[in-house]
């Protein structure tokens, strides 16, 4: 199980890295200059230059890469152009927020899609079947701006019973947060809904139909018992490395649901370091999503062995 | 709790049963139909049977004959589409059809239960094994210690020698042997009236099989448990029941003590499955197997007269008009029989469909003595998984002349399916091994390999479905063949496709269809004609019929065997069936982990003296030879297949011997050595020795109980 464990953190390190180097490389390919853009058009060419060399961007593209990957492992990812000061401090208060909002999604979700894939394998072909499946379809298929804007419409200036923004005020209480962030994790919620549906649906359905489902029923054992049992144990296997995967869409692809709900989190700094040219955020934001997506993908897979007796014990022997 | 006494019509019933209580079950005039597209069709009709206190009984018929789908409406686990449309089943004198689920669920803890194909699939991969065992004792009300206990009694009982040890293991750690036994134990855990086997030992070993069918009869001996025995396969049948009843096409055509079904049979169907499958000690230039033409009929596809009429040779205009009813037979013995024939008195003999081919014996034998077209030397295949060693091949030398077939022989693992991948280049052999073809050196990689040397050696695969590309129709997977393979375009393509068709008897009218539109047998000559495509000159033929009905089977072989007469081809067959390589081998080569046990003709290694494993593997093979069980004594090999991948000193089959001499075998492996011309055994006991042994009836050792 060690062993397992090693040797997928390794292969994480080394997914980590090569990402770090297709975002450093897409950052210097990109049209533009940093110190251009910091200083505006009209700033003199000499400035231009000095702020070049102060920034590091005239020595050689293999030596920025250093110094950048080599302060990024220490805790350093450097200084950003647009806000003048250490990313640090502003990645990790985003990143924070980011997954205060996932995390809420992700509570609502995972329960209540397991739940109605469950529901919908257990009648497999009734109309509770078919209104589970297109329920879910259907919220998976409106982009977030669609329902979000249609959330807002209704909730937030029809009945005001939620604020509009999904930032809470400082200092707010930690329900009074929640509250701020019901609206906008509705949106994440009908999207992911419809995936973790569908995969708790065909593993249930797949499980029922199984020679030792069979095996169960004939022994007697009643329904529910076969179901807790026999069942949901192997069928929510395939579910969990959906719902990992779904994780880093949660983490960094919420740039249109925090737009929308002006919350400053993860997506929507690096969206906008993007627009800004400012690299050092750009890289630093990106690779941390990397970083936190191959973290969960990564407890996915042990949570997945831990539960798959085949995977747990081939890795002991 | 209804109770019902479902009496048969005719009051056909078996005078030996006894009437003292009910029967354990009676099925009562059933059909079943399953609900498809607002349709019901009806793929069981007016099934009748009953199974007596501690009596054995068995259905056997070919796949979709409905056998599977009355044992699952016996214990009301159809799928939701279908139901028992009329008739009535009854087990232990209770109506299974009218009770409740909680009443249904007493009856599957206590009185029913049932065991399947596959053993692999049917416990739960996650929850190990003592526990799954466990769960029954439980229901019936046990606390989980005592559950626990009771499950490694149970455990004994199947013979498992270390149950605590595999208690604590999950399924995939046990081999298929040991699964089925599991499965077995919690069948009989709840000590059930009625124990219901759907193809019990199909996915086993020979060896294996003989193990499980001994231990199914020694327990229904035990728990005193009434056997409802499915099988496609006649020669289990007739080794474990008592009665039988013959299905097809969700009819039963016949219905008797299974000995005098199968020795004596009144009705064509019957005749005709018997005649197609290959009798021990049948050679293909001694006869022709015979064939039942045509296919069996779709659900609900005959509405008038007898479901076997479009296939029968014996079909008179009655047979169209009217359908027959269930005739009592009146046979020798003066039991009680029944046949689905209006002609069943004369049903015995019903005129053959394929002619009889006898060869000059010369001839055959001359045209087996070709020159050497294959052969491998020294070749050695290892394996390295997972931090293991595992020894596929050791050292094996083999050559096949042109125009012969040389059969593989072996358990799962012994390596057959290596050693046909080393020599068609798909696996590359270890270093030192020298494969050649014609003379000239063959290399290990098919790419390697030039144009006319992949030509030359082909394959047929066990399974047609996956091994066509099931996009494409069969013009375009035939047509690609013909063109890089024999190098066939535009109209003379065209020509030798045609040509190619005949051979293989598919008709013209196929080649638009995907594989998928086409039945199993015709799925397998479409793979042949791909074979053959390139006149190959060798084709390995890598368990061709297993996946087929009998029927099918018997076709598919003589198909290859014409082939071979006019192409003089030359085939690698493999089979674990063996009847069937009995039948098609000139020459036979016996693996056991990896290494060639003995090598020479058919009639050589299939008639003492021959090597110890090979004795063992023969008697563990039912037969369908009258007296044939009785006669023999099996001979029982011990324990398990061992790993390749930690083979026992000295004689790798020293572990489960029955001949086994002592240290000598332990401590050296025998060469394979020629014990009489072209016939080599790989034992240390003389050739005169094992004569003289497998000439008199001996019980071996550990056969005493």
């Amino acid at each position: 199980m060690i062993a397992f464990i090693l040797k997928r953190l390794g292969l994480a390190l080394i997914t980590l890295w090569i990402l770090s180097l297709i975002v450093f490389f897409a950052g210097q390919v990109l049209p533009g200059d940093p110190a251009r853009a910091i200083l505006g058009p009209l700033a003199a060419q000499q400035a231009v230059d000095a702020l070049r060399h102060q920034l590091g961007l005239d020595q050689s593209i293999w030596s920025q890469y250093w110094h950048w990957i080599s302060h990024f492992v220490q805790g350093h990812p450097g200084t950003s152009y647009q806000y003048q000061s250490a990313i640090g401090p502003i990645l990790t208060s985003a990143l924070g927020r980011s997954l205060k909002l996932a995390v809420l999604a992700f509570i609502i979700v995972v329960p209540l899609s397991i739940f109605a894939g469950i529901v919908a394998a257990l009648n497999v072909g009734r109309p509770i079947d078919r209104a589970i499946s297109v329920l879910g379809l259907s919220g998976t298929t409106v982009p977030e701006f669609v329902s979000g804007i249609i959330l807002i419409l209704i909730f937030a200036v029809g009945l005001s019973i939620l604020p509009v923004s999904a930032q809470a005020p400082t200092g707010a209480s930690f329900l009074t947060q929640i509250k701020y962030l019901i609206l906008p994790a509705i949106p994440l919620v009908l999207i992911l809904f419809g995936y973790i549906m569908r995969m708790a649906r065909a593993g249930t359905v797949e499980a029922l139909e199984s020679d030792y489902a069979r095996t169960a029923t004939l022994k007697g054992l009643p329904r529910g018992v076969m179901i807790r049992r026999h069942v949901l144990r192997n069928s929510l296997l395939p579910t969990i490395t959906v719902i990992a995967t779904q994780t880093g869409y949660l983490i960094g692809g919420l740039v249109v649901v925090e737009t929308l709900f002006r919350y400053p989190g993860l997506g929507q700094l690096v969206a906008q370091a993007a627009t800004n040219k400012d690299f050092p955020m750009l890289e630093a934001g990106v690779l941390t999503i990397g970083l936190v997506y191959m973290l969960v993908t990564l407890i996915a897979d042990i949570v997945f062995s831990l539960l798959n007796p085949r995977i747990r014990l081939s890795a002991v022997e | 709790m209804s109770t019902v006494s479902p009496q048969l019509p005719g009051g056909a019933g078996d005078p030996d049963g006894g009437a003292a209580g009910a029967d354990a079950l009676t099925v009562d005039a059933i059909d079943i139909s399953y609900r498809v597209r607002g349709r019901d069709l009806v793929t069981v009709r007016d099934v009748s049977f009953r199974i007596g206190r501690g009596e054995s009984y068995g259905l056997v018929g070919e796949s979709g004959s409905g056998k599977s789908t009355i044992a699952l409406a016996v214990v009301r686990y159809l799928a939701r589409n279908g139901r028992v449309s009329r008739g009535g089943i009854a087990i232990d004198g209770r109506d299974v059809l009218a009770m409740s689920s909680g009443e249904l669920r007493k009856l599957r803890q206590n009185t029913v239960s049932m065991v399947y194909q596959e053993p692999g699939k049917a416990l739960n991969p996650t929850i190990r094994v003592g526990r799954q065992v466990a769960e029954v004792f439980e229901l019936a009300g046990l606390k989980r210690p005592e559950a626990l206990e009771r499950s490694r009694e149970m455990l004994e009982k199947v013979r498992i020698s270390d149950p605590e040890g595999v208690m604590k293991r999950y399924p995939h750690q046990l081999s298929g042997g040991m699964l089925q036994r599991v499965v077995i134990a919690m069948a009989l855990a709840a000590e059930p009236s009625l124990l219901i086997l759907d193809e019990p030992t199909t996915a086993l070993d020979a060896t294996v099989e003989a193990e499980v069918l001994d231990l199914i009869s020694a327990l229904r001996t035990e728990f005193e448990t009434s056997l409802l025995f499915i099988s496609h396969n006649l020669a289990v049948i007739a080794k474990m029941c008592d009665r039988v009843g013959v299905l097809y096409a969700g009819e039963l055509m016949e219905e008797g003590p299974a000995r005098e079904v199968f020795d004596d049979p009144r009705n064509p169907y019957t005749v005709g499955l018997l005649r197609c499958i290959p009798r021990r000690g049948t050679a293909k230039n001694q006869d022709t197997l015979d064939t039942i033409p045509g296919f069996p009929p779709g659900p609900g596809e005959i509405q008038q007269g007898c479901v076997f009429a479009g296939r029968c040779g014996l079909v008179e205009d009655r047979c169209r008009q009217e359908a027959p009813p269930l005739y009592a037979v009146d046979a020798p013995s003066g039991r009680a029989r029944q046949s689905r024939c209006h002609f069943h008195e004369r049903a015995q003999t019903p005129p053959r469909v394929v002619k009889p081919q006898r060869e000059d014996g010369a001839a055959a034998n001359g045209a087996g003595l070709g020159e050497v077209l294959v052969s491998a030397a020294d070749v050695s295949k290892t394996f390295h998984m997972e931090g293991q060693t595992i020894h596929g091949l050791v050292d094996v030398n083999v050559e096949v002349r042109a125009g012969e077939t040389l059969g593989l022989v072996g358990e799962s693992g012994s390596g057959k399916t290596t050693l046909a991948r080393v020599l068609l280049g798909l696996t590359p052999p270890d270093k030192g091994a020298t494969l050649a073809i014609e003379g000239s050196a063959l290399p290990d990689n098919a790419r390697a390999r030039t144009r006319d040397q992949r030509k030359a050696l082909q394959i047929v695969f066990q399974n047609p479905d996956s091994a066509l590309n099931r996009r494409h129709s069969i013009r375009r997977l035939l047509s690609r063949a013909l063109d890089k393979l024999g190098g066939y375009k535009g109209e003379a393509l065209a020509k030798r496709l045609r040509a190619l068709l005949v051979e293989v008897r598919v008709a013209e009218r196929y080649l638009p269809m995907r594989p998928a539109q086409l039945s199993g047998g015709l799925k397998q000559r479409v793979a042949i004609a791909r074979a053959f495509a390139g006149d190959p000159k060798i084709v390995v033929c890598d368990e061709p019929t297993s996946a087929l009905d009998v029927s099918v089977q018997a076709a598919i072989l003589n198909l290859l065997n014409d082939l071979q007469r006019r192409e003089q081809v030359s085939y690698l067959f493999i089979s674990h069936d063996l009847g069937v390589v009995r039948y098609l081998s000139d020459r036979i080569a016996v693996l056991y982990l990896g290494r060639i046990m003995e090598l020479g003709t058919a009639e050589q290694v299939f008639n003492a003296p021959h090597h110890p494993y090979t004795e063992a593997l023969l008697s563990a093979v039912p037969t369908l030879e009258p007296g044939g069980a009785a006669a023999r004594e099996r001979i029982k090999l011990e324990g398990e297949i061992p790993s390749a991948a930690n083979p026992p000193t000295g004689c790798v089959f020293h572990t489960r011997c029955p001949r086994f001499l002592g240290d000598v075998c332990v401590n050296t492996e025998p060469p394979l050595a020629e014990a009489e011309p072209g016939h080599a055994i790989r034992c240390h006991i003389p050739l005169e020795e094992l004569r003289r042994l497998q000439a008199t009836e001996v019980t071996v050792a550990g056969a005493g109980d």
